[in-house]
């Protein structure tokens, strides 16, 4: 075959084909229909001017107790609530971890066996259904206004975070690695230590620090719904109109947030 | 010694990887494993230590049948059984030491594993394969610090560690380059000639599994279509194997590659 005398002209342009909605007509109709819904919706929500401008008014004597925090009038309330907090923060965590890991191993399909595998994804399941506020409220209508509702909250709550976050990483791990250490002849339970745990320690470490951060926070809101802490102490407060005195409780905690954050960070690095 | 007979795997998928597999391997001897990619090779040695579970088919290793043993019987026969990986498969975030000694896992319960104590032996034993693989300095450095030729070095450690009756060898070289790959296989060979130790080393390079094997075996796509001397391995046997290629050819390349000067057998260290 002769070659052509010019080089053969392929297209210039290209656009990329629609991938979700291909058909073109029915394209049309659902992003119309969505769009319609869309507006009808937002004019069924009725916004009474005059309580807007209420609320703002409201919300700037926020700001200027905020802006002005005072932390002595107070301070023997907010520290009790602080110290409440932490305590119950550091002690529920630390539960949680103890509690998270063997629920954790339970629930790696590579490592645990179908029956204890379904059970531990069972509690996992449970544990992450509710969501704290829930958890607290039920909790402090058995066992009574005070931290140790707050503490079984956060230690119950820690479990379906760390114990699914654990098994998804150690389902992750190096198959080589598990199947070097099985060849040697190692028991299950050596398997464990000497295969899997190696793999999984620093992002372990990494998820309880950052459990510790959103337990921290928790605490803040469940103390007001009785359990509790900070939290308590920040709803009496506001419900004294004592804005000043919840803007030094608010600062607070922005303060051990940030601590926890860059010390967490640091931490997650060395152990690397 | 060790012996298959008729040992065959079909996977769950319908894919039948191994089909009627015999030979017998007497002490001593170094067996390269040759044929093209998904040809079974790794699962032939899998099946050796139950990685895989072969499908039908009886081993021997000595006295013991492998393919009916239960789990605590398994790892009995397992540490009898020494493995180097593809990729080295060592545990990268343990020390050294610590996957040289993992080799002993089998040998010691789980406490004694958990905090480190092993006996005096092992850890002495333990030193000197390191310092007959050349890494006599290295023991408390963390295996990812290591370069790939260092760190199969370690993965041989690991196996002789464990005493072996046999070594299962899966693609010792294939990340390493052409001088390192050569002192590795040597250092295997040499090892396996101290102890009088059978060898299955199953390898993709033709021309290395030829310079340093008794003797080859030839699978394509599941069966065992070539098993001999290395010196029997002619153009047309490759042609079975692996289909048709310049044979004559390639072999001249590597000749010409290997003409540089070849390090002395003993110089274990260098190449690092």
């Amino acid at each position: 075959m002769a070659e052509a005398p010019m080089a053969q002209s392929y297209p210039t342009r290209w656009k990329r084909p629609p991938v979700l909605l291909t058909h073109p007509v029915w394209r049309k109709i659902i992003l119309l229909g969505g769009l319609v819904y869309l507006v009808l919706a937002i004019q069924t929500v009725e916004v009474d001017w005059q309580r807007v401008y209420l609320g703002l008014e409201r919300g700037w004597r926020f700001v200027q107790g905020f802006l002005v925090p005072d932390f002595t009038s107070r301070w023997n309330d907010i520290y009790a609530g602080l110290m409440e907090s932490l305590t119950m923060t550091v002690t529920s965590t630390v539960a949680g971890i103890l509690i998270s890991v063997p629920i954790g191993i339970g629930a790696a399909r590579n490592l645990a066996p179908a029956p204890v595998y379904l059970a531990c994804r069972g509690i996992i399941t449970v544990s992450r259904s509710f969501q704290e506020v829930i958890i607290a409220i039920l909790l402090v209508a058995m066992f009574g206004f005070g931290p140790f509702a707050g503490f079984l909250t956060l230690a119950f709550a820690t479990i379906g975070f760390l114990s699914k976050l654990l098994a998804e990483e150690i389902e992750d791990c190096d198959r080589s690695q598990i199947e070097a250490i099985r060849a040697t002849g190692a028991s299950w339970w050596q398997v464990v230590n000497y295969a899997v745990q190696p793999q999984v320690m620093p992002r372990l470490v990494g998820l309880s620090l950052y459990r510790l951060d959103i337990n921290f926070r928790e605490s803040a809101v469940i103390g007001i719904v009785g359990a509790g802490g900070i939290g308590a102490t920040l709803n009496t407060a506001i419900d004294r109109y004592e804005y000043d005195s919840a803007g030094a409780v608010l600062i607070i905690i922005i303060a051990i947030v940030l601590v926890v954050e860059y010390s967490s960070s640091y931490i997650r690095r060395w152990v690397q | 010694m060790l012996k298959l007979d008729k040992v065959s795997k079909t996977y769950k998928t319908g894919d039948k990887a191994l089909h009627n597999a015999c030979f017998e391997v007497p002490a001593g001897q170094v067996v390269g494993l040759i044929g093209p990619s998904g040809a079974g090779k790794s699962t032939l040695i899998r099946c050796i230590n139950r990685l895989v579970e072969p499908t039908q088919g009886s081993i021997t290793l000595g006295d013991t049948e492998l393919t009916g043993l239960n789990r605590r019987e398994l790892r009995r026969a397992r540490r009898r059984i020494g493995m180097i990986f593809q990729e080295y498969a060592l545990v990268e975030r343990l020390t050294v030491m610590e996957n040289v000694l993992s080799g002993r896992l089998g040998y010691v319960p789980a406490w004694r594993s958990y905090l480190r104590k092993f006996s005096p032996d092992d850890i002495a034993q333990a030193f000197s394969l390191l310092d007959r693989v050349g890494l006599a300095d290295h023991y408390n450095k963390r295996a990812d610090a290591l370069s790939g030729g260092q760190r199969q070095r370690v993965g041989i450690a690991r196996a002789l560690e464990q005493n072996p009756e046999l070594l299962l060898v899966d693609e010792p070289t294939a990340s390493l380059d052409p001088k390192t790959s050569r002192q590795i296989m040597r250092l295997i060979r040499t090892a396996c000639q101290e102890r009088n130790l059978p060898a299955i080393i199953n390898i993709h390079d033709v021309m290395l599994a030829q310079q340093f094997s008794d003797r080859i075996i030839g699978l394509k796509a599941g069966e065992i279509v070539f098993d001999g001397a290395p010196d029997a391995l002619t153009d047309e046997v490759l042609t079975t194997i692996y289909g048709d290629e310049d044979w004559t050819q390639l072999r001249g390349d590597n000749a010409e590659q290997s003409t540089d000067p070849e390090a002395p057998a003993v110089d274990l260290a260098e190449g690092v």
